[in-house]
């Protein structure tokens, strides 16, 4: 069987990241495994500007965001398979996979990195009553179709989520002359980020219906209707507030969920919240030597803080390598009031390899708010914050020397403040 | 001139069929889907019951016994999945616990095994059982198939075996001849001699065709589901509450996939076109599924579905020929348990009613099992390399919830009765079943579609005709 010192699965954004990081870190004898046909992950069919922002101070393309760790990989030698399906791990950390080439192969790794995206919540998922003809699809699905294979799937369209996907694809569909006829949220705030309501949505005059749903489909072979309604605080929709579009086409943009099943296959403890596996602050899962970073590990709405997660994962997963694992105390984060995770979720407080960044986000939009860390009851930081979405993770960050020698867990917690 | 017409390519018309293929007889199945077993075979409980439901002395019950005691000689003659699963009919209190002993009467009578646990006995097999349950009765000879693979599994051998099939075609009109019956749809007429109505909900209007005062009328009933992620294990057994006069309840069944099913409600509908589930039938679902079973699984849905039982105003199968219509045969009222009784639906046909009106060579060349399709998951490390070297688009994963190779699609979409839409592919080799319902592998499998039936990718359709997935070319 072929040894490799780390194997990274997904070849993303979080995936080459880590790959490039590892060889940085001296840790040579490695591969990445990528069951799509090239590496860039869903980076490839987001095809509009917006990307980079932090890490190259540009505005880039999903695809030329890609292209740049591409690069990277290949000048760092990185070994990368494509069309190679991984499809069980093994306690053990043998990886099985799949391709055209070699069929079904084994292979050992000492450290694996799961960095294998997420997928979108289906319309299974959300329980829309009424027939189920063709023209319903998933934005990402849509996105996929007209970005990829060059196609349009419909010309009157209605949305429903104000996930970033569907916004973005609010705006690229009318750009390419459908009519988007509205956005209904089902709650009373959007789940995108603002700058894609304001450009996707607002400068189209594309309405936006918070606390709304879609409480009906009509078609038989395609879309010919739908009906959306007005929803309660129980979230329940409120009899006569019906309204009705007649539309060819409905996007589901109603959340994505990182891919957890190999995780899963082998028992890694998951974060019901994320439901991606619970970290620590190398990145490291509950199973020794399987680290998680990107999508994979919890929804990112940045690329930019995907490929800095990532870095962090494999520099992790090098230092495992070389000190094998951290010793010592453990202590857990847990998510205080308004407050709906935190990565990572677990710290080796007497082990601390350097400073933590703490990422999360809010249950709840909170026009100012303060961050409060603590340990128990020391308060190790706060930090006063402007506008808090849900749709956009948080970040705080705890020095080496803040963290070393906690006892208590950790929380982080958001007051309202005025 | 035909010998037979068969309307309706679901479990009943496609099993008859089937066995027809045997003997030297021009037949033609007609449907007006466009593909094999899309509608009461597509969506029901999937359950071989084993017949201690229905009463004594009905049809129901004689051909449901039979039925169940082929099927797993079928499947494995077709290649089709089947999972003994076993059943447990789970009473709370005296009340129900009397009901159940009726049921085991009735068992005993037939022939059925069963067997007696206690509530708590049958908590330790199914921990997920409401501890409001007092009594178990099982049986362990229940099972699971995937109805429409079998059915099209049927339809495949038949045509193999010379009988024709036509899809996308609707019946319209059925005139009497000299000879027998002129059947007419959208796109032909068939001269044949005998007509077989195997056409579910629409039964009554294809018997309106012919007769002037048909003896029944369809009352269809909804069934609404969930179905819930193969990632949870809720039960090993089916899981049915006592029967009521209302049917057999909301049930937990186990699928062939390892999926679990959760309902379904039973509600009259007055338009056999209303196909969709309803908030009402699903909260119904939710409601009435706790009374026997704990930590319901619903927030692991991967997607809701809802069929209709072809019931009709008589509460027995209708299988005769039509008083008032010599050579026109009615196999109606195929509501359940109309899966578990179809080859024995198929038997009764064939012998009590077609016996005397046709000549019964055999075919000499009929085979009645089918080349089993090759499935990467099931075999062994060493068969998988030895596939993908004879073809490598074995080792092409396509879905990647069920792990489909683009070798499977290319396949299913090749053989006899093949798949001819999104939709086909699915009901055939399973992408787009899994937890992503097709988000990520549905623009993968339109390409092979289009590429394998070679035309255009906005021809691609997922289900009829007119349900093309792609709008037009983006410049
Ligand atoms: C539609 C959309 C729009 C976005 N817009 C912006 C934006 O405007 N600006 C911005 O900065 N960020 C944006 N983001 C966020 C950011 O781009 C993503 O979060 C990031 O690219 C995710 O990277 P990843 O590597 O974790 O996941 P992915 O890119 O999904 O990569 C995971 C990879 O793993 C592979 N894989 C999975 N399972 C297996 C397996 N078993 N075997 C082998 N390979 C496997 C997959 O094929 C995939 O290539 C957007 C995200 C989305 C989804
Ligand atoms: C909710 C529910 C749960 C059930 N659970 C079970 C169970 O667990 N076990 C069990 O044994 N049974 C069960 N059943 C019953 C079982 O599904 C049916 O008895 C069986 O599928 C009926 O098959 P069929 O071939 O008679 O009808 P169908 O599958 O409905 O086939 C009839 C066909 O006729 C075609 N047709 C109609 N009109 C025309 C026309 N004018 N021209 C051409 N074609 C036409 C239709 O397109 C259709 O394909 C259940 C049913 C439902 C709805």
């Amino acid at each position: 069987m072929k040894h490799y010192d780390a194997v990274v699965i997904g070849g993303g954004s979080a995936g080459l990241s880590a790959a490039v990081t590892l060889k940085k870190q001296g840790i040579e004898n490695i591969i990445v495994l990528e069951k799509d046909g090239e590496t860039g992950g869903i980076l490839q069919q987001c095809i509009h500007n917006g990307f980079g922002l932090q890490t190259f101070k540009e505005q880039l393309s999903g695809p030329a965001y890609a292209e740049r760790f591409i690069d990277q990989a290949a000048e760092a030698g990185v070994e990368v398979l494509t069309d190679t399906m991984v499809t069980h791990i093994g306690a053990d950390k043998t990886i099985e996979y799949v391709n055209s080439t070699e069929g079904y192969a084994k292979i050992q790794a000492d450290a694996i990195i799961l960095a294998v995206g997420c997928y979108e919540r289906s319309r299974g998922a959300v329980e829309i009553p009424g027939e189920r003809p063709t023209g319903i699809y998933t934005a990402g699905q849509a996105q996929r179709y007209l970005n990829i294979d060059g196609y349009l799937v419909g010309k009157k369209v209605f949305i429903l989520g104000s996930g970033d996907i569907g916004l973005i694809m609010a705006r690229r569909m009318t750009l390419e002359g459908a009519k988007v006829y509205g956005v209904a949220e089902l709650m009373p705030y959007s789940n995108g980020l603002p700058r894609n309501i304001k450009q996707c949505l607002e400068d189209f005059g594309i309405p936006l219906y918070l606390s709304h749903t879609v409480t009906h489909i009509y078609g038989h072979d395609r879309l010919e209707r739908i009906e959306v309604s007005a929803v309660d605080e129980k979230r329940k929709p409120v009899p006569g507030t019906e309204m009705y579009f007649d539309v060819d086409t409905l996007l589901l943009s109603v959340g994505l969920i990182p891919e957890n099943h190999l995780a899963d296959e082998i028992g890694v403890v998951m974060n019901p919240r994320t439901r991606g596996p619970v970290v620590d602050e190398n990145y490291m899962t509950s199973v020794e030597g399987i680290f998680a970073c990107g999508n994979g590990l919890h929804v990112h709405d940045l690329v930019d803080f995907v490929t800095m997660e990532a870095a962090r994962a494999a520099e992790g997963a090098a230092r495992w390598l070389k000190n094998g694992s951290s010793a010592g105390r453990v202590i857990r984060t847990e998510a205080g009031s308004n407050v709906s995770y935190i990565v990572p979720g677990l710290l080796h407080t007497d082990a601390m390899p350097g400073n933590v960044e703490f990422f999360f986000r809010v249950t709840r939009p909170l026009d100012a708010g303060e961050i409060i860390v603590r340990s128990g009851e020391k308060v190790l930081r706060t930090l006063k914050k402007k506008k808090l979405m849900p749709s956009e993770m948080e970040r705080v960050l705890l020095t080496k020397q803040q963290l070393t020698g906690l006892e208590d867990n950790l929380t982080i917690e958001v007051k309202e403040t005025e | 001139m035909y010998d037979l017409v068969i309307i309706g390519a679901g479990i009943t018309g496609t099993m008859l069929a089937r066995k027809l293929s045997a003997f030297k007889l021009k037949a033609v199945l007609i449907d007006r889907e466009n593909d094999i077993a899309n509608e009461a075979t597509m969506a029901n409980s999937a359950i071989v019951h084993t017949g201690y439901d229905p009463e004594e002395g009905t049809l129901k019950g004689l051909l449901n016994v039979r039925g169940a005691r082929q099927y797993e000689q079928i499947c494995r003659d077709l290649h089709c999945g089947y999972k003994l699963t076993g059943a447990y009919v789970a009473a709370c209190g005296e009340e129900e616990e009397k009901v159940q002993d009726e049921l085991a009467e009735r068992a005993e009578k037939r022939g059925i095994a069963y067997e007696w646990l206690s509530g708590d006995e049958a908590r330790t097999h199914e921990p997920n059982l409401s501890k409001h349950v007092t009594r178990v009765l099982s049986f362990p000879e229940t099972a699971v198939v995937y109805p429409w693979e079998v059915a099209i599994a049927c339809a495949e051998v038949a045509v193999n075996n010379g009988t024709e099939l036509r899809l996308n075609e609707t019946v319209c009109a059925i005139d009497r001849t000299d000879s027998g019956w002129c059947v007419k749809t959208d796109k032909g007429e068939y001269e044949t001699k005998i007509v077989i109505n195997a056409a579910g909900v629409a039964a009554d209007k294809i018997y309106g065709m012919v007769g002037d005062h048909p003896s029944f009328t369809m009352t269809p009933k909804k069934g609404e589901y969930f179905v819930i992620d193969n990632d949870v294990h809720y039960t090993d057994h089916i899981i049915y509450p006592v029967p009521t006069a209302k049917g057999k309840g909301v049930l937990a069944v186990p699928t062939v996939y390892g999926n679990t099913l959760l309902g379904p409600n039973s509600e009259r509908v007055e338009d056999p076109d209303e196909r969709g589930c309803t908030f009402a039938g699903l909260d119904y679902v939710r409601e009435n599924l706790v009374k026997i079973m704990r930590n319901p699984p619903f927030n692991k849905t991967i997607r809701n579905f809802a069929g209709l039982r072809p019931s009709s105003s008589c509460s027995d199968f209708i299988i005769e020929e039509a008083p008032d219509a010599e050579n026109f045969i009615n196999v109606a009222s195929i509501e359940s348990p109309g899966l578990a009784s179809a080859p024995a639906v198929a038997d009764y046909v064939i012998e009590e009613l077609l016996k005397d009106k046709l000549t019964w060579d055999k075919n000499p060349d009929a085979r009645m099992d089918r080349e089993a399709p090759v499935v990467m998951a099931k075999l062994s490390e060493e068969e998988k390399k030895a596939k993908i070297a004879e073809n490598p688009l074995y080792g092409k994963i396509i879905c990647r919830c069920e792990q489909i190779s683009e070798g499977e699609i290319v396949d299913c979409i090749r053989r006899t009765c093949g798949a001819r839409s999104v939709k086909g592919v699915k009901k055939r080799v399973r992408p787009g079943m899994g937890r992503c319902q097709g988000g990520f592998c549905e623009p993968r499998v339109l390409n092979i579609l289009a590429r394998e039936l070679n035309c255009s990718p906005l021809d691609v359709v997922l289900d009829s005709p007119a349900s093309r997935i792609l709008e037009k070319e983006n410049r």
